[in-house]
């Protein structure tokens, strides 16, 4: 099993979340039916799959410009707030890559969590608000703790899913400050989250397909 | 007529989710401030029926609407002030002037009502800081004529 991150590995990890959010789209949407727009789920399947269509045309990109590269087709085809989320999510891993040709578990840990503090500044949404940050947050954290623990990478990614996971679930019971979701106050509650889904499911794809 | 060479105006950039709604805006704005030479551009849709907003477009639409006096950004809701705040980082990817980050105000205005005030007061010659803060105060007229306090309270 490989304890580094290079061009392949990252072009795996994107390609597994787009068959993800293609699998899951209209459970995305559905989603978002209760308490957003109705849209999650066809603008990330739109998004993810012109970020492939970018992975086809240079596979061999360095870590730094694929990460780019993704985060700027998010930013320019997936049209609702996920679009400048994730897109910041991609573009600060592709900052915090440097110019480094791979990375290894704790620099990949450490380009998530620049991912995810970006999402926080970008969206101004804290733990609690029923977002995407809900999900994210205790992944990252979990995957640090495990890396931390001694475990492999691949180890480390299906922890932080799983903590992910549970973020997600979560979110059911919370009232929704941000987003879409925010106008109908109270009558949030008791659906879960899209956007937490959504990054649930680009953890789990990172541990399927890293490590 | 036109604002003096000597103090360019301060352009206008209209995020919307809708390329419909963004056009049919400046068409408006367009009509109150008649041929006074205000740059005025749309981002808006991903595509002229797709709804969305895309901070490259809106970047770039930010840069080619700096005249040295900087932009005014009018945005609808959600996904458009993430994207027109993420846009400010791209200002660099899409090769604007260097200072134009600095001149650049996103206004808490109502889109509509906003751009309206924002066109005319930046056909006046006005400086960006004025144009936004008329912007931002356009539902004025509005809460008064239907008695409310000229801005709300809460």
């Amino acid at each position: 099993m490989a304890e580094t991150v290079g061009p392949a590995e990252l072009g795996r990890w994107l390609r597994a979340f787009a068959d993800e959010v293609t699998d899951h789209a209209d459970e995305l949407t559905r989603l978002d039916s209760e308490i957003g727009d109705a849209d999650h789920g066809s603008n990330m399947r739109r998004g993810m799959n012109a970020v492939v269509g970018k992975l086809d045309a240079a596979p061999d990109a360095a870590p730094a410009a694929l990460l780019k590269s993704a985060g700027m087709t998010l930013v320019s085809t997936v049209g609702g707030a996920s679009g400048p989320l994730y897109g910041t999510f991609f573009l600060r891993m592709g900052t915090s890559a440097g110019d480094r040709a791979e990375f290894d578990g704790a620099a990949f840990a450490a380009a998530l969590r620049a991912g995810l503090e970006g999402v926080v500044t970008r969206g101004k949404a804290q733990l609690g608000d029923k977002t995407m940050v809900d999900a994210l947050t205790p992944a990252v954290d979990a995957l640090d703790a495990a890396l931390a623990d001694g475990a492999s990478l691949k180890d480390a990614l299906r922890a932080a899913a799983t903590a992910a996971r549970e973020g997600a679930d979560a979110t059911v019971p919370l009232v929704a400050r941000k987003g879409r979701a925010s106008y109908l106050g109270e009558r949030s509650a008791g659906h879960r989250d899209p956007g937490a889904t959504s990054t649930t499911l680009l953890l789990e794809a990172a541990a399927e397909s890293l490590g | 007529m036109s604002t003096p060479e000597s103090t360019p105006s301060v352009g206008i950039v209209v995020v919307s989710h809708s390329r419909a709604l963004g056009n049919a805006a400046v068409e408006l704005a367009r009509e109150v401030i008649g041929d006074v030479d205000v740059p005025i551009a749309v981002a808006a849709g991903l595509d002229e029926t797709t709804l969305g907003t895309d901070a490259a477009a809106i970047a770039t639409a930010i840069a080619t609407s700096d005249r040295g006096a900087g932009v005014v950004v009018l945005m609808d809701l959600g996904s458009a002030v993430l994207s027109a705040e993420l846009a400010l980082d791209l200002l660099e990817d899409v090769g604007a002037d260097p200072a134009t980050r600095g001149r650049t105000v996103l206004s808490a205005g109502p889109l509509v009502e906003g751009l309206v005030v924002a066109a005319a007061t930046a056909s006046t010659g006005a400086d960006r800081h004025q144009v936004s803060t008329d912007a931002a105060a356009a539902l004025g007229p509005k809460r008064s004529h239907l008695g409310l306090s000229w801005e709300p309270t809460t």
